[in-house]
C-alpha cells in the first residue's frame, strides 16, 4: 500500500457510529485500498450513499462526499456521473438500502451500464433500525419482524445485477478481506457499471438473534461457508446449497453510458449543422 | 441559443423547456407524465444540441434525485412532472431544501387527488407547493399567466434558486402547458441569468454551510469535482457539513434557511397590479385564473363596476403587503381558484379583517370562466 490508510480519511470524524464487531470498517477498509491501488486522485473521487449503518462511511472519507435520502443513492450518482463524467462516483450501501427501497435504482442503473462503482454492504438485516429481516436476510433467519422466522427467499443480488446488464459483477466477504480490496479495484477499473456484494456480519441485530453470538463466530460462519468460484465450478448444486460463491461472478464489454451520451451530443450537433 | 428577438407560436410547456435552456439548465432528468411530458420531449432534443444531458429515468424519485446530483456538479439543473409525480419527489425535494442544493421543479398541475382527471386543468397543488414535504423548510413557488411568461418566469426561477440555493417550484397550470400563443423571444443579451456564488477560499478553509463566508445567509457552494472535498447530508447539520443533533444548531439551521426568505421575498415577488388604484373590488388570481380575472374586470368597467385585478405570479412566498395595502382600499377581494379555496385562505389572513374576502371555487375540471368572475364581483 502506497499510502498509510489514515491519507483517505477524516480522522477528525472518528470515531465511527459501527457497533462492536461490525463489518463495515473491514469492507470501508478494502474499498479505501483498492483507492489505493489504483492510486486515484483524492479530488477524483466522489463517494455516495443512502440511509443505514453502510451509508454513514461516506462521512469518514476525504473525498466529495454525500449521504442522501434512503435507496436513492445511485439516483443522485447518477446526475453526478452525467455532468462530471471524469469522477470516479462510487456508491457504499448497505442490503436494505439497495435491494429494498433502492431495487429499481439498482437494475436500471445496471441497466444502463453507467460507469457507477456499486459496493453493497450486504449484513442480511436492518442494522440503523435495530434489526428488521431485509430483502438479503436468509429463509428461517430470525429478525425483529420475523419473530417466528423468516419466510422469504433472499435475491441473488449479482445474479440480479448481472441478468439488469452490469459490466462487472463480484462478491467478496470481510472474511476475505484481501480478495475483496482487490474485487473492488476491478470493479472500480471497469468501464461500466460494476457491482460488488460484501458479506459483512451485524453480531448486534442479526448474530445474537441466529446463534452466532459475536463477530468471531459469524467470520467463522463466512470462513465454512464460503466458496472461491474455482471450487465453486467442482461442486453440485447440493453441495453449493448452503454456500455461497465468492470471487468474479460476472463480466462483459458493453458501451458505457455516458460514452453512449457523446454520440448523442454528436448526432445532435450534425443535425444542428445540417440545418444551418 | 438566440442571437435575436424571434417571435414564435409557442406552447407553455415549449416555452418553459427553451426558457430554462435559455437560464443555463443544462441537465434534465424526467419520468413521463401528462400533461407535462412536452417539457421532457422538447429538452431530449434541445439539451445535447447546447452540450447538456436529458435523462429520463426509471421513476419520479431518480428523476429528482438525479437533478439534485447534478446540480452539485455545478450544472443548473430541472425535472418536470404532474400531480402524481409531484407527490413521489416530495422527500428530495425536502434533501434539496436542507442540504440547499439549487434546482428547479416544474409541476404542470391536473385534476386531482390521485390520477383524477390526467387531461384536465387545476390549481389545486398550490398548498402542496408549499407544504408538500415534511418538516419546516423555504420554498419559492412561481406561476405563470400566459406562454411569454412562462419563457420569462422560468429564467427568474433558475435565478432565484441559483441565488439562495433553495428548490423552485414552478407551478404551471394544464391551459397554459397546452396552450399555444406568439411569444417573443428576449435576445439571450436582455436575460438577466444569475449563477450561485461559488467559494473563493481555500479548500482546506472552506465550511461548506458557513453563511458569513458569503452574504449572511447563503454560504458559497463548492462544484463537487474541483478539490473542495467536503460532505453532504440530509441530516441536520452544522457549518462543517457533517451532522449534528446540539439543540442550539438545530435551531440555528433551521432559522437560517427561514432568514434567506425574509431576505428574498421583495427579490423574488412578482405581482403586477391593474386598474387597482380607484378600485372599489379586487379580483385577486394566478395562472390561466387571472387571464379571465383581467377579462371580467374589463367587463365589470364596461358596467360601470370599479374592479381591479391583483396578479400574482409569485405563490410562495405569499405577497402578503401587497394584499394586506389593497384589502385597506377595496370593499371586497374575489379569489377565483381552481380547487376548493387554497390561496383565498393566505388572502384572509393577509386582509387582516380589512375587507371582505370572497372565495370561488371551480373543481369539475374546467378553467373558470370571465362571466363567472364579473358575476361574482357584481354580487360582493
Amino acid at each position: 500500500m502506497a499510502k498509510p490508510i489514515t491519507y483517505y480519511l477524516r480522522k477528525d470524524k472518528m470515531p465511527h457510529i459501527w457497533c462492536e464487531g461490525c463489518g463495515h470498517g473491514i469492507v470501508l477498509g478494502a474499498v479505501l485500498r483498492a483507492i489505493d491501488s489504483l492510486e486515484l486522485d483524492k479530488n477524483n473521487v466522489c463517494v455516495v450513499s443512502g440511509i443505514g449503518c453502510a451509508s454513514r462511511a461516506p462521512g469518514y472519507l476525504d473525498f466529495d462526499t454525500l449521504h442522501t435520502t434512503h435507496g436513492r443513492a445511485l439516483a443522485f450518482a447518477t446526475g453526478i456521473k452525467m455532468m462530471k463524467p471524469k469522477l470516479n462516483v462510487i456508491v457504499l450501501a448497505g442490503d436494505g438500502d439497495l435491494a429494498a427501497i433502492g431495487g429499481n435504482h439498482l437494475i436500471h442503473a445496471a441497466r444502463r451500464n453507467i460507469n457507477l462503482t456499486t459496493v453493497c454492504f450486504n449484513n442480511s438485516i436492518y442494522g440503523m433500525t435495530s434489526g428488521q429481516y431485509s430483502p438479503m436476510t436468509p429463509t428461517g433467519k430470525m429478525a425483529t419482524t420475523a419473530p417466528y422466522g423468516h419466510i422469504e427467499e433472499p435475491f441473488d443480488l449479482c445474479d440480479l445485477v448481472f441478468a439488469a446488464g452490469a459490466s462487472f459483477v463480484g462478491r467478496g466477504a470481510t472474511y476475505h478481506a484481501r480478495p475483496l480490496s482487490r474485487l473492488i479495484a476491478k470493479a472500480i477499473s471497469t468501464d461500466g457499471f460494476a457491482f460488488v456484494e460484501a458479506i459483512s456480519q451485524c453480531p448486534t441485530y442479526f448474530g445474537r438473534r441466529n446463534k452466532m453470538r459475536n463477530a468471531l463466530a459469524m467470520l467463522d460462519w463466512q470462513k465454512e461457508h464460503a466458496v472461491t468460484t474455482k471450487a465453486a465450478s467442482k461442486l453440485s448444486p447440493e453441495e453449493l446449497a448452503d454456500k455461497f460463491v465468492i470471487g468474479e461472478l460476472g463480466t462483459r464489454t458493453r458501451p458505457e453510458y455516458t460514452k453512449r451520451y457523446e454520440d448523442i451530443i454528436a448526432a445532435a450537433a450534425k443535425e444542428t449543422d445540417d440545418n444551418v | 441559443m438566440h442571437s435575436k428577438t424571434d417571435t414564435r407560436l409557442m406552447q407553455g410547456n415549449e416555452a418553459c423547456a427553451e426558457g430554462a435552456i435559455a437560464a443555463g439548465m443544462r441537465f434534465f432528468a424526467g419520468y413521463p407524465i401528462t400533461p407535462s411530458t412536452e417539457i421532457a420531449e422538447e429538452l431530449a432534443a434541445l439539451l445535447p444540441k447546447v452540450g447538456g444531458k436529458f435523462l429520463q429515468m426509471e421513476d419520479e424519485i431518480a428523476s429528482i434525485s438525479a437533478v439534485i446530483g447534478a446540480s452539485l456538479t455545478g450544472a443548473k439543473s430541472m425535472t418536470a412532472t404532474s400531480g402524481p409525480g409531484f407527490s413521489l419527489k416530495q422527500e428530495s425535494i425536502g434533501f434539496a431544501a436542507i442540504a440547499e442544493i439549487p434546482c428547479v421543479i416544474v409541476n404542470v398541475m391536473r385534476a386531482g387527488p390521485s390520477t383524477g382527471v390526467p387531461t384536465a386543468p387545476s390549481q389545486a397543488d398550490v398548498m402542496q407547493a408549499r407544504w408538500g414535504t415534511h418538516g419546516d423548510h423555504p420554498v419559492v413557488v412561481l406561476c405563470p399567466t400566459s406562454v411569454a411568461e412562462t419563457y420569462t418566469l422560468i429564467v427568474e426561477a433558475f435565478n432565484i434558486s441559483e441565488r439562495w440555493r433553495i428548490p423552485v417550484i414552478f407551478l404551471m397550470d394544464e391551459v397554459i402547458a397546452h396552450m399555444r400563443e406568439k411569444v417573443t423571444i428576449p435576445d439571450s443579451s436582455q436575460l438577466r441569468i444569475v449563477d450561485r456564488a461559488r467559494p473563493t477560499c481555500k479548500p482546506e478553509d472552506y465550511l461548506p454551510f458557513d453563511a458569513d463566508a458569503g452574504d449572511g445567509v447563503v454560504p458559497p457552494m463548492a462544484d463537487f469535482g474541483t478539490g473542495y472535498r467536503y460532505h453532504l447530508t440530509g441530516l441536520t447539520h452544522d457549518k462543517t457539513g457533517f451532522p449534528t443533533g446540539k439543540r442550539p444548531e438545530v435551531d440555528t439551521l433551521i432559522r437560517r434557511l427561514y432568514s434567506k426568505m425574509d431576505k428574498a421575498k421583495q427579490e423574488v415577488t412578482f405581482v403586477d397590479e391593474v386598474l387597482i388604484e380607484d378600485a372599489d373590488v379586487a379580483v385577486f388570481a394566478y395562472g390561466i385564473t387571472a387571464r379571465a380575472g383581467a377579462k371580467a374586470v374589463r367587463d365589470a368597467r364596461a358596467e360601470g363596476i370599479s374592479a381591479g385585478l391583483v396578479r400574482t405570479k409569485t405563490l410562495w412566498p405569499f405577497p402578503d403587503e401587497h394584499v394586506e395595502r389593497i384589502a385597506s382600499t377595496v370593499r371586497a377581494i374575489v379569489v377565483p381558484e381552481m380547487n376548493m379555496g387554497q390561496l383565498v385562505h393566505e388572502v384572509e389572513r393577509a386582509s387582516k379583517g380589512k375587507t371582505k374576502v370572497v372565495s370561488l371555487t371551480r373543481v369539475d375540471a374546467e378553467p373558470i370562466s370571465p362571466d363567472e368572475i364579473l358575476s361574482a364581483l357584481k354580487e360582493v
